[in-house]
């Protein structure tokens, strides 16, 4: 899951894991920048290096498990070293900053640490779907693309191989696809054609169909104030009528401004187009997700048979 | 604490600005915006920006610019300029500065190892964007320098940078390494011995040559190197520089900036001003029940859904506020100055204009 900053990029992810749980599939969302809104989205309080689950399976519609962690470099260090039969280093290594060092002599190697954890996640097959939640657009490029720019510096060794196994991955679409998740406004919306592009031809990467995040509903009876109150054959004070009129203009000159991005994203990126309502609240809740996986899931149902 | 002044007499005061916060809250353009109105009242302005959407930096001249503040023309009594962080050419004019012979300077330049700092190196993009900061400080060209500051994971890295920097240049690893008699050899060294070899088990050797190369060629500049930090810092809690957060009344980049002004505060650093950007707009009585109400009683008419636009437009907006009403007390007595939600996307000078009218 990819996206600039603000776009609502965790949001989408708990989105998607709860879509895929109502499949019966179970799935594992992985939070790689430490912070994370994850766990409140599911009513929970906090995210760690072990894994919680956030919203439990087997309900009466058989419903997948949908669980959670965070994965740091600092922890997929420690865990890389351990599974190479190094732990008595790791420890030390992890707390000297040496991994700054490291990660300075070598580009990219966080990337692959987590990239590799991640694949080790994958190929352990407890869950249906893993969801990772990447690091903001822009580094996404860069951190998709670490598995080949460290086959270039490191050519040989244990991280070599890693580095081949994680580029085998990311590049094999039946095993792996890129979300891009972004708004419907003008520069989110240049940032998402740009990183789309730059992931097909640097990283080689499948994108699966762009998640476009805080779409106005329309609603009805935006075209006239006065003709609707008629209609429902009411009055009403002038204060109460300028008070709607104003609100509905607002949508609508949004709307507009959301429609013409929709079609300027479609006309520059010929993938289809998931489209999510804006939530009228501040903060999503298990209410919210619930809802929005809903709308995600009909979504899914309308796109077009891939050929 | 000092009494509170508003962000435009900020703006006519100090040298610095310093606009931080979380990514995707809109940094770069209140950065922007900032400096123009600066230039409106007079003041000959620069703000140097770190990744500014395309056509921002097309409005602000900045297309395939390097690190050096280019002017804008305009119609305001002062003047404007505009620059992009350079981090790698900063840094390089750092290694040359602080060099005791063109030879050193120049062996450390073409080091690979020392190519990386300025690229994957964690801190390094924001201790430049510090350093490029103090090096405009010093010129007097400029009443007033705007520093937008890069989308960081943790609140402090950019204050933190400097100190962060010179520490990992002084590496107790590599004093190892670089010091006479062959130091790798001795056995108070085994430890390090050990980890180099572990990790050129790991990544190959000829990258820990690369780094052991660095360090050598780096060595006697630290102290250059740890006063610049010491100093940089100094002047980021300087008097005449402010902190202007930015956030965005979401809850989650609520509880960011929530989060970044307790660091801040730890750091002995005040928020001078808080802007927050895409508030949604109120429209009539503020009264939250009524149109919830009167939408539920008309559902599925026009007049209905207008009830419930409405009432969606009010319940967002008193959220917001209430997330925002934390916020406003821990940076307390900083003025709060809230942009709306506007109905067209920012990204000219004609935009920018617009968002200054909320702003001052």
């Amino acid at each position: 899951m990819a996206g600039k900053g603000g776009v609502g990029k965790t949001v989408v992810s708990a989105v998607l894991a709860k879509a895929a749980a109502r499949l019966g599939l179970s799935t594992l969302v992985v939070e790689v920048e430490g912070k994370s809104g994850l766990a409140t989205m599911f009513g929970q309080s906090a995210l760690g290096y072990d894994e919680v689950v956030l919203s439990a399976g087997g309900g009466p519609g058989g419903e997948g498990e949908v669980r959670a962690r965070t994965l740091t470099p600092d922890d997929a260090l420690v865990d890389y070293l351990r599974d190479h039969g190094l732990s008595r280093l790791s420890s030390r290594l992890a707390s000297s900053g040496a991994l700054d060092v490291v990660a300075t002599a070598a580009p990219g190697i966080k990337d692959i640490l987590i990239l590799g954890k991640v694949k080790q996640l994958e190929r352990q097959g407890a869950v249906d779907l893993l969801v990772l939640d990447a690091p903001a657009a822009g580094h996404a490029v860069t951190f998709l693309q670490a598995a080949r720019a460290l086959l270039d510096t490191v050519s040989v060794g244990p991280i070599n191989a890693q580095a081949k196994e994680v580029a085998a991955m990311l590049t094999d679409h039946a095993r792996c696809r890129v979300v891009l998740v972004t708004l419907p406004e003008e520069t989110p919306v240049n940032e998402l054609v740009d990183t789309a592009f730059s992931l097909e031809d640097r990283v080689g990467v499948g994108l699966a169909p762009v998640v476009v995040n805080g779409i106005y509903d329309p609603v009805a009876g935006l075209g006239g104030v006065p003709a609707a109150a008629e209609a429902a054959g009411t009055t009403m004070t002038s204060d109460e009528a300028a008070s709607l009129w104003a609100a509905a203009a607002f949508r609508q000159d949004r709307m507009r401004l959301q429609d013409e991005q929709l079609i300027r994203l479609a006309e520059r990126l010929p993938l289809s187009q998931l489209r999510l309502p804006f939530v009228f609240r501040t903060d999503i809740g298990p209410v919210e997700v619930d809802h929005l996986a809903d709308r995600l899931l009909a979504e899914i149902a309308a796109l077009p048979e891939p050929v | 604490m000092a009494p509170a002044v508003s962000l435009s007499e900020l703006l006519q005061q100090r040298r610095i600005v310093v606009c931080c916060g979380s990514g995707g809250v809109g940094k770069t353009t209140t950065a922007a915006v900032l400096a123009l109105s600066a230039a409106r009242v007079g003041r000959r302005a620069v703000v140097v920006t770190i990744d500014p959407a395309k056509r921002l930096a097309d409005a602000l001249g900045l297309d395939g610019l390097t690190g050096t503040p280019m002017r804008i023309e305009g119609d305001w009594p002062g003047e404007l300029s505009a620059m992009m962080l350079d981090t790698k050419s900063t840094f390089d004019g750092l290694v040359v500065a602080n060099a005791s012979s063109a030879e050193q300077g120049q062996r450390i330049l073409d080091n690979r190892f020392y190519k990386n700092i300025s690229e994957a190196l964690s801190g390094t993009q924001e201790y430049m964007a510090m350093e490029k900061l103090y090096e405009l400080h010093q010129r007097t060209d400029f009443d007033l320098i705007v520093v937008d500051t890069p989308p960081t994971r943790h609140a402090l890295d950019f204050i933190d940078a400097p100190r962060r920097l010179s520490r990992f240049l002084d590496h107790r690893l590599f004093r190892v390494v670089i010091s006479p008699g062959r130091g790798m050899m001795r056995a108070v060294n085994v430890a390090a011995q050990t980890f180099l070899r572990t990790v050129a088990k790991v990544v190959g050797a000829e990258v820990i040559d690369d780094a052991v190369a660095f360090f050598q060629a780096f060595d006697g500049m630290e102290e250059g190197f740890r006063e610049r930090a010491a100093a940089v810092a100094e002047l980021l809690s300087d008097d005449d520089t402010a902190f202007v957060l930015v956030a965005s009344p979401r809850r989650d980049t609520i509880e960011e900036a929530r989060y970044f002004a307790d660091k801040l505060a730890e750091a002995g650093i005040a928020v001078r001003a808080l802007v927050v950007n895409r508030m949604h707009p109120r429209f009539g009585s503020g009264v939250v029940g009524r149109a919830q109400e009167q939408a539920d009683a008309r559902k599925g008419t026009d007049l209905g859904g207008l009830y419930q636009n409405l009432a969606d437009f009010e319940l967002v907006a008193s959220r917001e506020e209430e997330h925002l009403a934390g916020l406003a007390d821990a940076v307390h007595p900083a003025p709060v100055v809230r942009v709306p939600f506007l109905s067209s996307d920012v990204h000219d000078l004609d935009g920018l204009s617009k968002v200054a009218e909320y702003l001052l």
